[in-house]
């Protein structure tokens, strides 16, 4: 995975609570090659008129958003189906963090595997924060995993806000580690506790 | 005193992190046609699966329904080609496209005997949960995390918290395990398991079939649990014995010698309890975008000038203009375009044997779809003379798949029509771009081909009693 250490950038607010998977990319996309971007997908029903053309009211569609990299957005982002194309889509777009106060759980995951980041912070700091972007567009956070906050600049100076990554996969994130590679290291033991679990197990042959 | 989620846990740790995740044994793993990205994963690092025989392939997302012939847009066909070559030479345990036992993946699994007690079990799909109905602890992963349980056979997990739905009581007539879970998905939310593994228990759950319990396990996730898990008992060792993949003989016996240890323990705790009484549930329609905007049939249209919570009136009012409803209408007054009996929530047999006693005799009103899920239900189904009955009735018959549940084979809901669907997401273009989507039973979705509008089943003369 690509290394994850400190951001800022451009935030986008798009806080509507329980965004699906579908939403993020539309099933009839998942057929297609990651080599091809999938960039191209992102949002794609929400963010199209059925000519193709971009629609204006759409967040992500306005000028102010164009270099987003980090997404504000609602309870259980990413629920639904574990389509890991939703996170291509997202990674493909150059974004690199997603801030919420929930996530669904597969969607998470997949966050981790492709140099996503995604925090979460409470329901009321993320009002906050979204209502700050829209009064301001365009306007720059910084993620900072090494010092694990958000920081926001507000009209009182810069305002810290502390998350919190669960270690091994911070720990994965910094280093930007090859997952595989690291379980390889444990094939000892993996095949130690195969022998045993197998003996207790046989029924499962 | 442990649940039978801890039991299970416990038993897959190879390896503990200190304040974080466990690294844990996978039993079994079914990959699908949709899987191609942890294959392509696997073939750029060179890396061989570690234990195919653990492995089991079906195509299911892409394949045609409308038989071998049928037209399907070559980017489609492709995709089940493309599986059949990510297939060939593997070792992977396959039920390919034109074999009697393919058919979805949560289908398949329990139908084989893939999916036992006990097991951890994954599949790069999210109804995952499915396989819970018979007490494995199953869940879907990502594509790079197949990859990894394909190089591997293990997955780094943190270990989720726990949550008991107690369901006690005697369901009424025409009310099925689909309106229980939808029942639950509309008391908790949407994302009110978010973080927790969910057992169902209690009285009503006990009394379900194995295939009642698999719908009840399959929408956990649309609750955002991790898992959902029901404690095996005769039941399901009814249901396996015998079953391809299921141990036999001796190996049947301490099998089920063990099985008969995991219920949860007198005592065990969990994090979050939550209790329903079944008699008060009656058959759930959903009337939004998510899960959770679900209501009883007798129901009228959420106004969004009674809801308090701004998020949540904006929510009504966006639903409602996707879906094209008005507040206040009564929901059994809404007329239907289109009907899907399907999919890995309500494509197996007893789902079907509902379907046809309400369609017997009987014309459907709107375009109805018929979809089984695997090979193997089909000829059940067709050994019963289920399709005869539902072509009679001028129901169309298919070959097993996804199909309308998701659209990717080009089984699709057109822009503004409305379905009333057995599958598991209301999700906004879930069944094709524009398609405005209601969640029911088999039972309400034959009563909904019949009346051509969303209605009661229990009102209908042949309505009442499916299970
Ligand atoms: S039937 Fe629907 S929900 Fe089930 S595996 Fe297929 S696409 Fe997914």
């Amino acid at each position: 995975m690509d290394a994850f250490r400190k951001l800022t950038a451009v935030a986008a607010p798009y806080d509507l609570d329980n965004v699906d998977t579908d939403q993020i990319i539309p099933a009839r996309f998942l057929k297609y090659p990651r080599s091809g971007g999938y960039g191209q997908f992102l949002f794609h029903d929400q963010r199209r008129n059925e000519d193709g053309s971009q629609r204006a009211d759409f967040v992500l569609n306005r000028p102010d958003y164009k270099a987003a990299r980090i997404l504000v957005t609602g309870e259980n982002f990413g629920c639904g189906s574990s389509r890991e194309g939703a996170v291509y889509a997202l990674a493909d777009s150059n974004f690199r963090a997603v801030i919420a106060p929930s996530f669904g759980q597969i969607f998470h995951n997949n966050c981790f595997k492709n140099g996503i980041l995604p925090v979460v912070l409470p329901h009321d700091r993320i009002k906050a924060i979204a209502a700050r972007l829209k009064q301001n567009p365009g306007s720059f956070l910084t993620v900072d995993l090494e010092r694990n906050v958000v920081i926001v600049d507000g009209p009182n100076g810069d305002q810290e806000i502390p998350f919190t990554v669960d270690a091994f996969w911070r720990e994965a994130l910094l280093a930007g580690v090859d997952e595989i590679g690291l379980t390889l290291t444990y094939s000892e033991k993996i095949a130690a506790f195969e022998r045993d679990y197998h003996k207790q197990f046989d029924w499962l042959q | 005193p442990e649940t039978l989620f801890d039991k299970i846990w416990r038993r897959h740790v190879i390896h503990q992190q200190p304040d974080g995740p466990a690294l844990l044994y996978v039993d079994r793993n079914i990959v699908h046609d949709g899987t191609f990205h942890a294959f392509e994963m696997l073939r750029a690092r060179q890396l061989p699966i570690l234990r195919p025989g653990q492995t089991f392939g079906t195509p299911d997302h892409y394949v045609a329904t409308r038989g071998a012939n049928a037209q399907q847009a070559p980017e489609v066909s492709r995709m089940v080609d493309m599986f059949a070559r990510n297939m060939e030479g593997s070792g992977i345990h396959v039920f390919p496209r034109g074999d009697k036992r393919q058919g979805i993946v949560h289908v398949v699994g329990p139908e084989q005997g893939i999916t036992l007690p006990g097991l951890f079990m994954v599949c790069s799909d999210s109804h995952t949960s499915t396989h819970g109905g018979l007490g494995a602890f199953a869940f879907g992963i990502g594509q790079s995390e197949n990859a990894h349980v394909l190089a591997t056979q293990t997955l780094w997990q943190e270990r989720p918290k726990r949550m008991r739905i107690t369901v006690d009581g005697q369901l009424g007539l025409g009310v099925s395990s689909k309106d229980v879970i939808l029942a639950i998905i509309g008391r908790i939310g949407a994302g009110g398991a978010v973080g927790y593994v969910v057992e169902y228990a209690g009285s009503t759950v006990r009394g379900f079939s194995v295939e009642q319990r698999l719908t009840m396990c399959n929408m956990s996730i649309e609750a955002g649990a991790k898992a959902g898990l029901i404690a095996p008992d005769d039941t399901v060792y009814h249901y396996l014995h015998g079953r391809p993949f299921a141990p036999k003989d001796a190996k049947w016996e301490r099998a089920v010698a063990y099985w008969r240890s995991l219920p949860s323990d007198e005592g065990a705790m969990f994090d979050r309890e939550v209790s329903l009484d079944a008699s008060t549930i009656a058959p759930m329609v959903t009337w939004g975008t998510t899960p959770e905007d679900v209501l009883p049939i007798t129901g009228t249209i959420p106004d969004p000038a009674k809801e308090q919570d701004a998020g949540k009136r904006e929510h009504i009012m966006a639903a409602l203009d996707y879906m094209g409803l008005q507040p206040g209408a009564r929901l059994s007054e809404t007329p239907i375009d289109i009907v899907f009996i399907g999919s890995c929530t309500n494509g197996r047999i007893e789902d079907l044997r509902i379907a046809a006693k309400i369609l017997k005799s009987t014309k459907v009103k709107v375009p109805t779809v018929i979809v089984p899920g695997s090979g193997l239900v089909k000829a059940q189904a067709e050994a019963e003379g289920l399709d005869a009955i539902f072509r009679a009735a001028g129901a169309e018959w298919r070959e097993p798949g996804c199909s309308m549940c998701v659209g990717m084979n080009g089984d699709t809901v057109a822009k503004g029509q409305r379905s009333a669907s057995t599958s598991n997401r209301n999700f906004i273009g879930r069944q094709g771009a524009g398609s405005r989507t209601h969640l029911v039973s088999p039972a309400m979705a034959a009563a909904a081909a019949v009346a051509g509008k969303l209605t009661d089943v229990r009102k209908l003369p042949n309505g009442g009693g499916g299970q």
